[in-house]
């Protein structure tokens, strides 16, 4: 079964495939910053006692979580050149896209942690004759952050696996590196098995650290 | 912007690649959806099931069941689903014996349809799981041991208590796990299932028109994502137990 | 032959000791009350009769059984033994009649109709015919307590074992519960109870048992212990008991 794995086209191809990863990473550190930006803002509007403001900020969640990332991605793969009359570059356009999808994602784990602070604890800062915004700063915010910080990092987690999908246009991420070389070299299995156990390792690592993250935030 | 939206291209005749039947590009869009819902209902089915026996392994007192349940888990979480979808598509059959690698490759019908819906079978198993898990352990033990005093044997008390009160609070994380594997579903094209995405790009391939065919098919997963949404409220108000809330969707 | 025999039972949760030396027995048709201060051990004791709580060392036999043996069969063994807790346990997504039927049908193998007929035996003898088509959340506590009661015995128990049955309960709903269980009493049922009603051990209990700190301090007839025959930490858990 393994009598013929080619360890050396893993050796060789190591440059590339790092090369790769740099484009995943990038990829993922540039839409978890727009992301969360775009996902704050929606989600203050979620919250905010305007109806249709927050009626609008609802509406885009709902139509986001309801599109498969890869529609998203043709639709703004399309789309950015189009609005911004004149190509972008595959990049840009993905970029834009993940942003746009996980800023739903986003604002929704805001909402839900803003959410989860009791409305006793809201009352006794009113109680203590704080103002709405001082009672947001000291008093819900920090409660809601600590609650959201796990799942915001999970979800940066599976932003990470996510952006493999840009294979679907052909940037040379990670994984199309990789499947550029077992192509070329026909060495699916080799390949195919280093991304995913490089993407194991990760993730797995990523994954721990949100449990030592969640442990010191429980005790302390 | 000006683009030229023009809804007759879905209307305009083709000759389709694959049946070489004459039909409208619209009807590519019917086909595909087809192919969605069958891929995605049928990785479901693997999803409640296999999952289903994951988590309920997730919480035996068995050190080794525990451990291939918590393998599993780990394993298939954290290696992106296109990943997944690639070794299970060129490397798998690979790794078994000649004759059945071949057969997996060649011989059985359907090979990229059912290769996509054991891929996301699978994966989406082991986040069913995590819910079942969850599910059971917001039981209290009291009522386990209950059950044990009636005598009950632990399969039974699985099967008859503990699975059951799972279940239903679970409904809401258990329902976008199920949208999940209808978006999922269109990962599929990525080893030539032409499901409801592909064939929007096919689309756009043929006619340079794409927004018409993505709007349609937005459209369609929208439609999809509320109908859905509205039966499992109705499913859950129908079996909700008096006195118990559901755990939140994540 | 005793119907529950105890002799030298120990038992830790890791290097802590929950258990000391605990012996005594229960004789056929013989009610036991055990007390003692929270966290002395009273309820891990109880759950050790029927297998619930494993115990590393000794022996409990119920009707010559031997329950830390291996080899016995313990889902048939606790299927002869009835409890109740002290949070009632009904399931809640079965109503009042399915949680009573669900052991007969699938334990005892009896049908349909047997299991609703007995049930409904029982439903009359706790007074909550009317309530068998409801759920449990539907009912108050006292209510799903004695539903509790007559689901353990539905079995056809030879011995019923109660744990703190009305701790969970509202003042006003615990008289109701022990009216269930003085009758049951009566009726000649081999009861092991775990309470702090010491009204109900003066009435009811032929043996009262202290337990502090893990060990079975106390272990006399009623008289005995309403008394003047008691230990020190007994006269001081009777008094905070009785004047609070």
């Amino acid at each position: 079964m393994f009598e013929n794995f080619d360890f050396e086209i893993i050796v060789t191809s190591i440059p590339f495939l790092i090369e790769g990863m740099g484009l995943t990473l990038l990829l993922t550190v540039l839409a978890i910053v727009g992301g969360l930006a775009l996902g704050t803002v929606l989600a203050l509007c979620r919250l905010a006692p305007y109806r249709w403001l927050s009626l609008f900020a609802g509406s885009y969640v709902n139509f986001f979580r309801s599109m498969p990332l890869i529609l998203v991605i043709f639709w703004f793969y399309f789309l950015v050149p189009f609005i911004v009359g004149r190509p972008v570059g595959g990049f840009y356009s993905v970029l834009v896209a993940f942003i746009m999808f996980e800023a739903a994602y986003y604002c929704e784990i805001m909402r839900a942690g803003i959410q989860s602070v009791r409305q006793g604890q809201v009352h006794a800062g009113q109680a203590l004759g704080l103002t709405y915004r001082q009672n947001m700063r000291y008093i819900v915010l920090p409660q809601a952050f600590r609650a959201m910080i796990p799942i915001l990092l999970t979800q940066a987690i599976i932003l990470f696996q996510d952006t493999s999908l840009v294979y679907v246009v052909g940037l040379r991420d990670f994984l199309v590196a990789a499947d550029i070389v077992a192509n070329r070299d026909n060495r699916l299995m080799e390949m195919f098995l280093t991304v995913a156990l490089v993407y194991f390792v990760m993730c797995l690592a990523g994954q721990l650290g949100i449990r030592k993250i969640q442990k010191k935030f429980a005790t302390g | 912007m000006n683009y030229n939206w023009d809804w007759s291209v879905l209307f305009c005749f083709v000759e389709d690649p694959v049946s070489s039947c004459t039909q409208p590009f619209f009807y590519w869009i019917v086909s595909g959806f087809g192919w969605t819902i069958s891929v995605a209902a049928a990785a479901w089915v693997i999803a409640f099931s296999l999952g289903s026996v994951i988590g309920v392994l997730r919480t035996v007192e068995n050190p080794y069941l525990r451990g291939f349940a918590t393998v599993y888990v780990t394993i298939f979480r954290n290696i992106p689903l296109l990943v997944q979808m690639f070794l299970w598509f060129f490397v798998f059959p690979e790794l078994l014996p000649d004759e059945a690698g071949k057969w997996v490759k060649r011989g059985m019908p359907l090979p990229e349809f059912w290769t996509a819906v054991v891929c996301l079978g699978t994966y989406t198993a082991s986040r069913v799981g995590e819910q079942v898990r969850a599910g059971i352990e917001a039981i209290t033990q009291g009522q386990r041991y209950a059950a044990m005093a009636m005598g009950l044997r632990p399969v039974q008390v699985y099967r008859y208590i503990l699975l059951p009160v799972s279940y239903r609070i679970i409904i809401p994380p258990l329902t976008s796990d199920f949208l999940g594997v209808f978006k999922n579903s269109s990962l599929a094209l990525t080893i030539g299932v032409l499901e409801l995405t592909a064939q929007t790009r096919q689309i756009e391939e043929y006619t340079f028109q794409g927004f018409e065919a993505f709007t349609a098919a937005t459209l369609l997963y929208i439609v999809v994502t509320a109908i859905v949404m509205a039966v499992m409220r109705v499913v859950e108000g129908r079996v909700v137990i008096p006195g118990m809330i559901s755990l939140g969707a994540k | 032959m005793p119907m529950i025999e105890m002799s030298s039972v120990n038992k830790w949760y890791d290097d802590f000791q929950v258990l000391k030396d605990c012996s005594t027995q229960v004789a056929k048709g013989e009610v036991v009350v055990v007390c003692g201060p929270s966290g002395s051990g009273k309820s891990t004791l109880i759950k050790t009769v029927n297998g619930l709580e494993p115990f590393q060392e000794g022996t409990i036999t119920v009707d010559e059984i031997s329950v830390g043996d291996p080899a016995t069969d313990l889902p048939r063994l606790r299927a002869r033994i009835g409890m109740v807790f002290q949070n009632f346990e009904l399931f809640p997504h079965l109503s009042i009649m399915e949680n009573i039927k669900l052991a007969q049908l699938k334990v005892l193998n009896r049908t349909d109709d047997e299991s609703a007929k007995r049930g409904m035996e029982l439903l009359d003898r706790v007074g909550l015919v009317d309530q068998a088509d409801k759920f449990p959340a539907q009912l108050s506590g006292g209510q799903q307590q004695r539903v509790a009661i007559a689901r353990g015995l539905a079995m056809d128990p030879i011995a019923m074992l109660f744990d703190e049955p009305t701790s969970a309960l509202d003042p006003e709903m615990i008289n109701e519960v022990l009216d269930v269980m003085t009758a049951l009493a009566e009726d000649g049922m081999t009861m092991m109870v775990v309470t702090h009603e010491m009204g109900f051990a003066r009435r009811v209990a032929h043996r009262v048992i202290f337990m502090d700190e893990g060990r079975i301090e106390e272990d006399c007839t009623k008289d005995d212990f309403f008394g003047t025959a008691r230990g020190e930490r007994a006269q001081e858990f009777l008094s905070k008991i009785l004047t609070h």
